[in-house]
């Protein structure tokens, strides 16, 4: 027999899904709003201001940079964070506890201080040129949730299978790709996901390592309403909003919802 | 042999992580103490000034008052999401998990729309007859805490969600049935069993807060400035990157030691280790 819930408590959660989904609506109204101002709820329904999007050269630059980013950032950390949790979990004994401690650090450090100090101490200190120093900043960022759930897939594989193929000749290369990597398939995907759109929607980080030339999407999203304040910003959100939607629905398909709420 | 194996295979991510993070940082601290004015002249300056003590203990107290109302609000609805049936509960993980994956800038943005001069809650308190002249509040502390509420919550519910469903029904109702009435069984059963779940949101929330920009940029302005607006500005409008170090190293020693002091508390008031 499941627990009853007051009548209070459950209004009371009503009220706050409300909360929570509300101002996500009222964006989506203003974006299809007719007028030069922002206004909910929308009056005339048009969609020139999604139009208005890519008639802005700034933004048009600035989705694709930031496309750019999250792409080239999310394989990076792929590529050397699924070795990472293969070593951390298949030689554990061998390897220093500090190294796991050492990859949640990103997430310690304020992102804006790991952003100010790229900026200070790579690429003002030593030239590096702004793109590579956002990459390697988006690529620290999303690496410790690359690691944690490809390591929370590992945890589950049995490396006696990854052994059988091995003993039966397979080289170590070819065992990676045909025996473990089809095993955390769903953690891959997970951590492609997640990565992704972190780096897509990062703001303190790209807040410094960006300026004339170069910015992501969100930076621009910044400046524009701080001069503007028409519907091209809430049509700018419904389209990063559709995009999470379609992260979602891949999510579901590949993994089931309450993944994430892991 | 397996420990050079494990080796070759972590080090392009050890590489990195210390090359990228913790040399810069450690670098950006370490200037701090270097000035001409001897090691800890910057924080003197830093405490020497009113107004950047009063950006540090307002982002203190808006940190603290967003961490709590998300604690409250976050800790009854995840509550209710891990007693719903089945079908429900997905349908509420999902309305939290979206605004949790939608960015910062939309979800702050959505706050810029409702409570601004012209904004919908202003015209539907004129509308109602409530005022007649639109409030100012934007750039207002209240303004600042309740988008970053919105930010927080579903974090918060999503987190607890999983330590609340662990509770057993049977749990619960052995209380009732024991005579405990349903406050009883709150705060007795209910409440310490949820101790570590309210620790890892508590500490996810109060950082969080405490090193924002995005969302003190666009609500607060120069008006309600904190550590993360005021740290951008000395950096990137006054250029004074030794004032932008200091701000930055004591952000990252407040972040650090809340983590430590909250590890230590899970500890301690983890029902299960005593």
């Amino acid at each position: 027999m499941p627990t009853k819930l007051h009548p209070a408590l459950i209004g009371f959660t009503v009220i706050v899904f409300f909360f929570l989904v509300g101002p996500l609506v009222i964006v989506v109204g203003s974006a299809l709003s007719d007028t030069t101002y922002l206004t909910f709820p929308p009056q005339g329904l048009s969609l020139r201001w999604f139009q208005n999007i890519f008639e802005i050269d700034a933004f048009r630059r600035t989705i694709l940079t930031s496309l750019q980013v999250a792409v080239i950032s999310t394989f990076v950390a792929l590529i050397i964070g699924i070795p990472a949790s293969y070593a951390m979990s298949r030689y554990r004994i061998q390897l220093p506890g500090w190294l796991s401690t050492l990859f949640v650090l990103p997430v310690l450090v304020p992102e804006l201080v790991l952003g100010f100090s790229l900026l200070k101490n790579l690429a003002f200190q030593f030239n590096a040129p702004i793109y590579l120093s956002l990459i390697i900043g988006h690529t620290i960022l999303i690496l410790p949730y690359v690691i944690r759930v490809i390591s929370a897939s590992l945890a589950s594989f049995d490396f006696s299978i990854e052994e059988a193929a091995i003993s039966l000749g397979s080289p170590p290369l070819k065992t990676f790709f045909t025996v473990l990597l089809p095993n955390v398939r769903s953690g891959v995907i997970a951590a492609f996901i997640l990565a992704f759109i972190t780096s897509i929607n990062d703001v303190s980080i790209s807040i410094f390592l960006t300026g004339p030339g170069i910015s992501t999407l969100p930076i621009q999203l910044l400046a524009h309403m701080e001069q503007f304040f028409d519907p091209t910003v809430a049509s700018v959100s419904v389209m990063l909003m559709v995009l999470t939607v379609a992260v979602m629905a891949t999510v579901e398909r590949t993994l089931g919802l309450t993944f994430l709420a892991k | 042999m397996k420990r050079i194996a494990g080796w070759t295979l972590a080090s392009p991510a050890t590489l990195l992580v210390l090359l990228g993070l913790v040399a810069p940082v450690a670098a950006t601290i370490y200037t701090t103490f270097g000035t001409p004015g001897g090691p800890f002249s910057t924080y003197q300056a830093f405490f020497a000034s009113g107004f950047r003590r009063t950006v540090l203990l307002r982002t203190i107290n808006v940190s603290l008052i967003v961490t709590v109302i998300a604690l409250v609000i976050g800790f009854i609805t995840a509550y209710v999401v891990s007693r719903a049936p089945g079908w429900l509960k997905s349908i509420l993980i999902v309305a939290a998990v979206f605004p949790l994956l939608t960015g910062v800038v939309v979800r702050s943005f959505a706050w810029l729309i409702i409570l601004g001069k012209n904004g919908i809650l202003n015209s539907t308190l004129i509308n109602l007859g409530i005022i007649t002249e639109p409030l100012q509040m934007l750039y207002t502390q209240g303004s600042v805490i309740v988008a970053m509420v919105y930010l927080f919550v579903p974090l918060m519910v999503l987190t607890l969600v999983g330590v609340l469903e662990a509770i057993p029904d049977d749990l619960i109702q052995a209380s009732a049935s024991l005579g405990a009435n349903s406050w009883a069984t709150f705060t007795q059963v209910i409440l310490p069993l949820a101790v570590p779940g309210l620790i890892v949101g508590a500490v996810l929330v109060f950082t969080g807060s405490f090193t924002s920009y995005a969302t003190p940029q666009l609500l607060g302005g120069e008006q309600v400035m904190m550590m993360g607006t005021l740290m951008y500005q000395q950096a990137m409008v006054t250029f004074d990157w030794v004032s932008a170090s200091t701000i930055a190293a004591i952000m990252v020693v407040i972040t650090i030691a809340i983590v430590a002091l909250m590890n230590a508390a899970a500890r301690r008031l983890n029902p299960m280790t005593v």
